[in-house]
């Protein structure tokens, strides 16, 4: 990440020096197609999307014009009070549970020298791989009244702790959170792994010599090493919880009640089935704005920090 | 930020003011103004008169016995009128409740659609003008002796889309739907119990099944909406007819919060808390419930007369199928309804056409076919019965709703929100997290809210 800034200045260079000798529009006609593709297929529905969100729209017969009383509507909702909140609750199962686990599996596969790590790498990954559907699919069977969890938990004696896993109030958002960090812990720990694997084997050395344990290694030389890995790693999984739709849509509805409900999916309820494409859109931007704060605030924090 | 980095901020950003200045007219405008009913205008019934014709017909029937009489029926129809093409074009419900949207008010409009008849979507079809009412095709053809009316007020709106149930016709269904109760007749001889004839015995059964041990009722609620059909039978055992008639088609002149609404809801919580359902309905899936029954790991399984024939693969003669009525030998009063209903567009270049078509898909012989590829015909039913199983039970019953009970509208059908406060309010109710009034209350907040608003 801080090298971005100063590879993009170096190019910048030689530009300038031709935009000063020849046709100033020059460099504009090179970036055209690439920026009339985006604006085509980004910017243009981003604004349709703004200027939908302005108006109470069935989809069908003429809007009117509400200025921004669908977002005022916004913060007025409880539902969709609540639907951002889990959002945020997400970010910990999506986001900060998986950087967590990630971090310290991808240190020990890396210290411990375990044979076959491709193998190890692999099977971290693979639920990145599995359609979000397959995924949801199985869970739906492993939380199910009668499903595995259940199952195991009546094995071992604890008949109590069973439950309709997603039918459950208090549980069913846990329970869903818990998908999502089963599918981004792999992701992470690649990107970690990829970024331990840089560290020199001489700064290892150097700790032991100097009477440093697993403990502060890690905390000492592996964490501030793979800041820029990790950085990328919150980004990601963070837009993906704040995104999250299809483990929603194939497993609870938002159910129970409205106990796990998220923004994308009011957004496409509204839009597809209950006829409030303002509302719908408004909620989009809503969203898309959050999205945009919120990494610029991470890797804000990150180059801090640096 | 460099001087260059915000010449381009600023291109970007008079880019998309540009963009929203050029798009700057509400969105719909483009949709046409409601049509007025052609009155007056001679009707054509001769197809064959009608020369080269193409029909677009957009439906859902995909699944195997549906796509089958569709394909049939519409092979017979270009075979009897062979200057007409059919192009058909096929989605699944759902699919289809997202395109049809965007269908109707693009340029290309099919002719025929297959539409929900529920307010968030033919309402909303019929407030926008986008169907056309067919009142006078339904004279010509004389459909309302072909229909009860009891089937025919669901495809019936005012043409400013404001009362459902009642105005003009503008489509008809080919089959018929019916929520009653499904039973294992093994598990009932074990118990030493007879198919309830009424809704009391219906009551006493299900105790009774619990005090042997028994799971009395299946229910898979994951899904939301499922506890809508376990709550419909039980609010027409207890609720004036016309009382829910009004609730279910959104309109105007009824209440949530009676007693009787009041006690519908707190017969689902006192069953739910007394252990007769399976365990952790909001957590179990549609199909894993039915498949319960198939498996002996209930008596009773509520919902609705499509479930018929997967429950017949399973279990063969042992499944059974009953409507409750309030009083036993009475018709009863249960929540069911038609298939999507057929209509026709109003940018249809050929009206004549698509409703000779939909006259031709709804006669008396497309209902043979339809009962010969094992759909429920929605009309002489009983005539077109299988001599025994499941299947024989269903038509009966659906017969016996239609002629002698009432068919209730679906509750999600009355605004554009119902289905989620229903479906959301049951879950509640069913958990013990809402009581019996704070359900009807939320159900009336919806309603009142439409009713009122509108």
């Amino acid at each position: 990440m801080r090298a971005l800034p100063r590879a993009s200045s170096t190019i910048g260079a030689p530009g300038r020096h031709t935009a000063r000798q020849g046709l100033a529009i020059t460099p504009y006609l090179f970036i055209a197609p690439a920026f009339i593709v985006y604006a085509l297929f980004m910017l243009y529905p981003l604004a349709r999307a703004v200027h939908l969100s302005l108006y109470d729209w069935d989809g069908l017969s003429l809007a009117t014009f509400v200025g921004t009383g669908n977002y005022t509507d916004i913060l007025a909702d409880t539902r969709l009070r609540a639907a951002f909140g889990h959002a945020g609750a997400f970010i910990f199962f999506y986001a900060v549970l998986p950087c967590g686990i990630g971090l310290v599996l991808a240190a020990v596969l890396t210290r411990a020298k375990v044979r076959g790590l491709a193998l190890f790498r692999t099977l971290v990954f693979l639920p990145q791989v599995i359609a979000m559907v397959v995924v949801s699919v199985a869970f739906k069977q492993i939380y199910a009244p009668d499903g595995l969890l259940n199952s195991v938990l009546r094995s071992i004696g604890l008949d109590g702790l069973t439950r309709a896993w997603l039918g459950d109030y208090v549980f069913s958002l846990p329970a869903v959170g818990l998908i999502g960090s089963w599918v981004s812990t792999g992701l992470v720990t690649v990107l970690l792994l990829a970024g331990m694997a840089r560290i020199p084997a001489e700064l290892f050395e150097a700790a032991r010599l100097d009477g440093a344990g697993a403990v502060r290694e890690f905390l000492y030389i592996i964490v501030p090493s793979v800041r820029a890995e990790l950085t990328v790693a919150l980004t990601l999984t963070i837009v993906a919880s704040l995104k999250t739709f299809d483990l929603i849509y194939m497993t609870t509805s938002g159910g129970p009640g409205s106990s796990t409900t998220v923004p994308s999916y009011e957004v496409y309820r509204r839009a597809f089935e209950t006829g409030q494409v303002g509302s719908a859109a408004a909620i989009g931007v809503t969203l898309t704005v959050i999205i945009f704060l919120v990494t610029l605030a991470v890797n804000r924090v990150s180059e801090r920090g640096a | 930020m460099s001087p260059r980095g915000k010449t381009r901020t600023l291109a970007l950003a008079a880019t998309a003011a540009l963009a929203l200045l050029l798009s700057a007219c509400a969105p719909g405008s483009e949709a046409p103004a409601p049509s007025a009913p052609q009155s007056g205008a001679t009707i054509e019934t001769d197809v064959a008169k009608m020369g080269e014709q193409t029909l677009t017909v957009w439906d859902q029937e995909v699944r195997g016995g549906q796509n089958e009489q569709m394909t049939k029926l519409n092979d017979a129809f270009e075979a009897k009128y062979p200057n007409i093409t059919i192009k058909r074009n096929s989605q699944s419900f759902e699919d289809l409740g997202k395109t049809l949207r965007l269908a109707l008010s693009g340029t290309d409009a099919p002719d025929v659609v297959q539409a929900n008849n529920a307010r968030n979507t033919m309402g909303a079809f019929v407030k926008a003008g986008q169907l056309l009412p067919l009142d006078d095709w339904a004279k010509a053809y004389g459909w309302s002796e072909r229909y009860p009316a009891s089937v025919l007020k669901y495809s019936q709106y005012s043409t400013d889309g404001t009362t459902f149930g009642s105005g003009s016709t503008y489509g008809l269904p080919q089959v018929g739907e019916v929520v009653g109760v499904f039973y294992s007749k093994k598990k009932l001889e074990s118990l030493g119990l007879e198919v309830p004839a009424d809704w009391a015995a219906f009551e006493t059964a299900i105790a009774t099944a619990k005090d042997k041990g028994e799971t009395p009722l299946l229910l898979g609620n994951i899904e939301k909406w499922p506890a809508g059909h376990v709550f419909g039978p039980i609010q027409g055992a207890k609720v004036p007819a016309e009382q829910i008639e009004k609730l279910g088609f959104g309109n105007a002149g009824a209440s949530w919060t009676t007693p009787e609404n009041q006690a519908a809801a707190q017969t689902l919580a006192d069953w739910s808390a007394k252990g007769y359902f399976n365990k952790g309905v909001n957590g179990t899936d549609y199909d894993a419930a039915w498949q319960k029954l198939t498996k002996g790991e209930g008596v009773f399984l509520m919902g609705g007369s499509w479930m018929a024939a997967d429950l017949a693969d399973a279990m063969g003669d042992d499944v059974g199928f009953f409507a409750p009525p309030a009083t036993a030998g009475e018709g009863a009063h249960t929540t069911g309804g038609t298939g999507l209903p057929f209509t026709v567009t109003a940018k249809t270049k050929n009206a004549d056409l698509a409703a000779a078509y939909i006259d031709f898909i709804t006669n008396e012989d497309a209902m043979k076919v339809l009962a010969d590829t094992g759909n429920l015909p929605v009309l002489d039913t009983a005539a077109h019965a299988p001599a025994s199983g499941v299947l024989k039970d269903v038509y009966t019953a659906f017969e016996s709703v239609t002629t002698d009970g009432v068919l209730l509208p679906y509750l999600d059908y009355a605004t554009p929100t119902m289905g989620e406060t229903l479906g959301d309010s049951l879950q509640g109710l069913l958990d013990g997290r809402i009581d019996a009034k704070a359900f009807t209350e939320a159900m009336e907040a919806d309603y009142a809210g439409f009713t009122q608003g509108k």
